[in-house]
């Protein structure tokens, strides 16, 4: 390997194995990103589709700017508002897979290795079912005179139904459970490798477990903590299935909005623009674990 | 490099080659169609009789079809627009002429259905099945009957929190609309304001908002009454013989879904024939039969099931003919407006 | 490292119950959902006794094994050509530096971090504008561009713990460096290509979003055709084939696991 590394007609076959992937994603992923970006600012056609070669920024000011009833131009927050809605349930998601996921990240990682591992495969398997199976079965579970409700009315809990589905509960349930895998991982792969005696001398120190979990633990899995947080709020910032399938539909997602201009509303131009918004956000998104995870190094 | 880019070219080149061998002419048609709307003994039939095999790939809004359409989906056959739908896509070129009034079974098109607004001479479309938006409740946990209004939807009182509506911008607009005595296509933003403040409104007596799975819902109990689609309401009324379906009196949208033919379609012929055959009494019967929705063919009468003529969500009473309101395309403006309402409702 | 600790979950109260709390959470809706699929009745979630015929049912239904064709074709043909590409570029990456690493593979996980969505409104202007009509062709140039990374970081992975001690040997024996490649390399790395194949293979049968965007005519995937039954309602025949879909992704990872651990033995 080494004495070869050094030929540059190796150098060649190297490059010659690794383009095909980046071209094909470059190609196939780069390049639509790009048209995305190029349509959004096209002009759209009234039915769908749109017309290439006249240019207009129309479609972002239509994300903030409306026309006013008299004629003028005011703020217009319903496009903001969706986004915003989606952003706060992609946080809380974080923040309830955060919860669901360190005591028993924490668990796992204190268990001698052959159980852990057996751990880990068992918490992977629902992230490899398919999105709609896992949002059919909690509907199986939580409809009105679903299994939770036979099962609870059936004990003498409760006497009349507790109409789960349909509700911003249902949503939260769906999308943790969704989620919970990209958490626990992270979250695991730092606490693995995270020096446990420094609990036994802050114990011994007289610490009690609260002061121990936030000035011992935490702070010495922090970048886990970032990267988990990340990959939950990314991809909770697109879905839409959940909420529309277990939430009933009352409000909106980025998802659904962006759909819509594919369909009822037809507008092709304003779908794109807010995809790519979208996009922008998660390029932040995904800088942010750069600037608050990247003290990595130093554990 | 140049052997990457070889590789590329390769890829595609084997990509393209793929492509065409796939969609050779052969004795197969592609059917675009809504969900639940034929069932699979029509389509094996249809194949045992003509030795054309049927492939079945589902829509769910009209607004979906367009889009795929215009997206470039080459190679569908047959698919399924709903009238008001069908102008903007002969205008944009995406339906090729069948002149269905000409085919052998074109003679059986009922009365009233031969000569529709959207498309007059038939030129693009044939007829496939007809049917209504209204409500459908069960009046075991109404308590008893309710009256027959879009009040019942829109002020329900003590109903508040057992109503569904569809989830569909066109039809709770519209909806709201007859209700209000608004013009379903206005162009006023002041009616578009009563509209929406309508639904706003509404929205905390509704459950959910949902176009699917809605007979099983009633049917279960989830909710006492649905915004819905008369086929669906005659599945629930078959299943629950408490239930009734509301023709609302300040108006109630009549729509028909029609069979054509896209331009790009890959089995032309092919599907010139399966639209025949469709125009058949004794076919177009069996999708009524199953779907629930009245077709639009003379002579089918005999071969329907007998409950659904007794069924008043299939078989419309004569009485309420001039409630009926056809459903239509409205101007850019007005779709503009209504996708704000939707928007701003759902925001 | 963990017996010195075996006594800190005790420790920590409360961390055994809620991992367990956490495993019914996971478990319960998959439990549920594979009982009640052999229910025998006409509601779905009434239970009337075993049966197997919404099994029976469902297989039987011309619709349902276009659909799972379509699946299989699309998830073979993508994740096969996603790993292919994956592992030349995991090797290219091997060893000494290459110059714009930095930037290429960063590159090759791109498509994780973009939310389905965006992929499939970009995919689909991107075809809509070159002219690649929507169908199956489509579908598996979109899904082979989701599977790489997924394959990529499975191959890379056990590329990086690998000894190139071996290797190392072969070429001193005067191995050619492709006999070295096919009678060494290839071996040791076998196993992490299949398991980097059977991820990819499942990632591919199970999207939804992007195939619902690009699907075009005799292309409707398992996803879109349940998408389709969900739409009809909660009934015994979508919970059959819920578990079938199930039970294939669970089959697909279960192989790949047990191919891991002989890999590690």
């Amino acid at each position: 390997m080494s004495r070869s590394a050094y030929n540059p007609a190796n150098r060649l076959r190297r490059y010659v194995q690794t383009l095909p992937a980046v071209l094909v994603i470059a190609l196939l992923m780069g390049l639509p990103m790009v048209m995305m970006g190029f349509v959004s600012i096209v002009e759209r056609a009234p039915d769908g589709g749109v017309h290439w070669g006249e240019f207009t920024l129309r479609a972002y000011s239509n994300f903030l700017f409306e026309e006013s009833l008299m004629g003028g131009v005011e703020l217009n927050t319903d496009y903001v508002t969706i986004y915003i809605r989606s952003f706060v349930l992609s946080g809380l998601t974080v923040v309830g897979t955060l919860l669901i996921a360190f005591p028993a990240a924490l668990f796992i990682a204190l268990q001698p290795q052959e159980r852990r591992n057996f751990y880990i495969f068992l918490i992977s398997i629902p992230f490899w079912v398919n999105l709609l199976v896992r949002n059919y079965a909690w509907i199986l579970l939580l409809r009105t005179n679903g299994l939770i409700d036979q099962a609870l009315i059936g004990s003498g809990i409760i006497s009349e139904p507790l109409d789960l589905l349909y509700t911003d509960i249902a949503v939260a349930i769906g999308l943790i459970y969704s989620f919970l895998p990209l958490m626990v991982m992270p979250l695991y792969a730092a606490l693995e490798k995270f020096d446990f005696s420094l609990v036994e001398a802050a114990f011994d120190l007289g610490a009690n477990r609260i002061k121990t979990l936030f000035y011992v633990i935490i702070p010495g899995v922090r970048p886990g903590i970032v990267a988990g947080s990340i990959l939950v709020f990314i991809p909770g910032l697109g879905a839409y299935v959940t909420p529309a399938l277990l939430g009933g539909s009352k409000s909106m997602m980025i998802g659904n909005l962006i759909e819509n201009q594919f369909g009822a509303a037809r507008d092709w131009p304003f779908g794109a623009a807010l995809s790519f918004v979208l996009l922008i956000v998660v390029a932040l998104a995904a800088s942010a674990r750069i600037l608050f995870g990247g003290k990595e190094k130093h554990l | 490099m140049s052997s990457a880019r070889k590789i590329i070219l390769g890829l595609f080149a084997a990509l393209a080659a793929f492509g065409p061998a796939l969609a050779e002419e052969e004795k197969k048609i592609n059917l675009y169609f809504w969900p639940a709307y034929i069932p699979e003994e029509l389509l094996q039939r249809f194949t045992k009789e003509t030795g054309i095999a049927i492939t079945l790939d589902l829509y769910d809004t009209n607004e979906a079809l367009l889009a795929k359409l215009q997206a470039g989906a080459t190679g569908y056959d047959v698919v399924i627009p709903s009238d008001y739908i069908v102008p903007t896509m002969v205008k944009a070129g995406l339906l090729q002429k069948i002149d269905a009034k000409a085919m052998p079974n074109g003679k059986n098109i009922a009365d009233g259905f031969t000569a529709p607004s959207f498309d007059p001479e038939r030129a693009y479309t044939a007829p496939y099945t007809w049917g209504t938006t209204g409500l459908v409740y069960d009046t075991a946990k109404t308590g008893g009957e309710l009256p027959d209004s879009w009040s019942v939807f829109f002020e329900p009182g003590p109903l508040s929190g057992k109503i569904a509506s569809l989830d569909d911008e066109v039809e709770v607009f519209n909806a709201a609309a007859y209700y209000l005595g608004i013009d379903k296509c206005t162009e006023t933003p002041a009616d578009a304001q009563k509209i929406l403040d309508l639904l706003l409104k509404q929205k905390p007596d509704l459950k959910l908002y949902s176009s699917s799975a809605t007979v099983d819902r009633v049917i279960a109990g989830e909710v006492a009454v649905h915004h819905i689609w008369n086929g669906a309401a005659h599945k629930v009324i078959a299943a629950v013989p408490t239930a009734r379906y509301i023709y609302a009196r300040e108006g109630v949208t009549q729509w028909a879904d029609n069979l054509a033919i896209p331009t790009t379609a890959a089995h032309p012929d092919n599907a010139r024939l399966f639209i025949n055959w469709m125009m058949d009494p004794k076919n177009i019967a069996e999708v009524t039969n199953y779907a629930g929705y009245m077709n639009s063919i003379k002579g089918s009468e005999p071969y329907l099931k007998p409950e659904l003529s007794r069924d008043a969500s299939v078989n419309m009473p004569a009485e309420f003919a001039d409630r009926m309101r056809p459903s239509k395309e409205c101007s850019p403006t007005a779709r503009e407006l209504r996708n704000k309402v939707w928007t701003k409702l759902k925001k | 490292m963990s017996n010195r600790f075996q006594s800190l979950p005790w420790r920590l109260r409360g961390l055994r119950s809620a991992t367990i709390l956490l495993f019914a959470y996971l478990y319960l809706p998959i439990a549920v959902l594979f009982v009640y699929s052999f229910n025998g009745g006409a509601m779905a979630t009434i239970w009337e006794g075993f049966s197997v015929r919404w099994y029976g049912e469902v297989l039987s239904s011309a619709n349902f094994r276009a659909a799972a064709t379509n699946s299989l074709v699309i998830a073979l043909a993508a994740a096969g050509i996603a790993t292919v590409l994956a592992t030349m570029a995991a090797l290219g990456f091997r060893g000494r530096k290459l110059g714009g690493a930095g930037l290429m593979m960063p590159f090759l996980s791109f498509p994780l971090v973009i939310p389905e969505i965006v992929t499939a409104v970009a995919t689909l202007i991107f075809f809509i504008s070159i002219g690649v009509p929507l169908g199956l062709v489509g579908l598996i140039a979109a899904h082979t561009v989701f599977c790489i990374p997924f394959a990529f970081l499975t191959v890379k992975a056990r590329l990086d713990s690998m000894d190139e001690t071996i290797e190392r040997a072969a070429s001193d024996l005067y191995a050619t460096p492709l006999k070295g490649f096919y009678y060494v390399t290839l071996p040791l790395l076998w196993p992490a290509v299949m398991s980097g194949f059977l991820l990819a293979f499942i990632v591919s049968l199970d999207d939804f979003i992007i195939s619902l965007f690009l699907a075009g005519p005799s292309s409707t995937t398992l996803p879109i055709y349940m998408f389709g039954m969900i739409r009809l309602g909660v009934t015994p025949a979508v919970n059959a084939i819920s578990v079938v879909i199930l039970v294939l992704s669970l089959a697909v990872v279960g192989v790949a696991a047990l191919i891991n651990r002989f890999n590690r033995i």
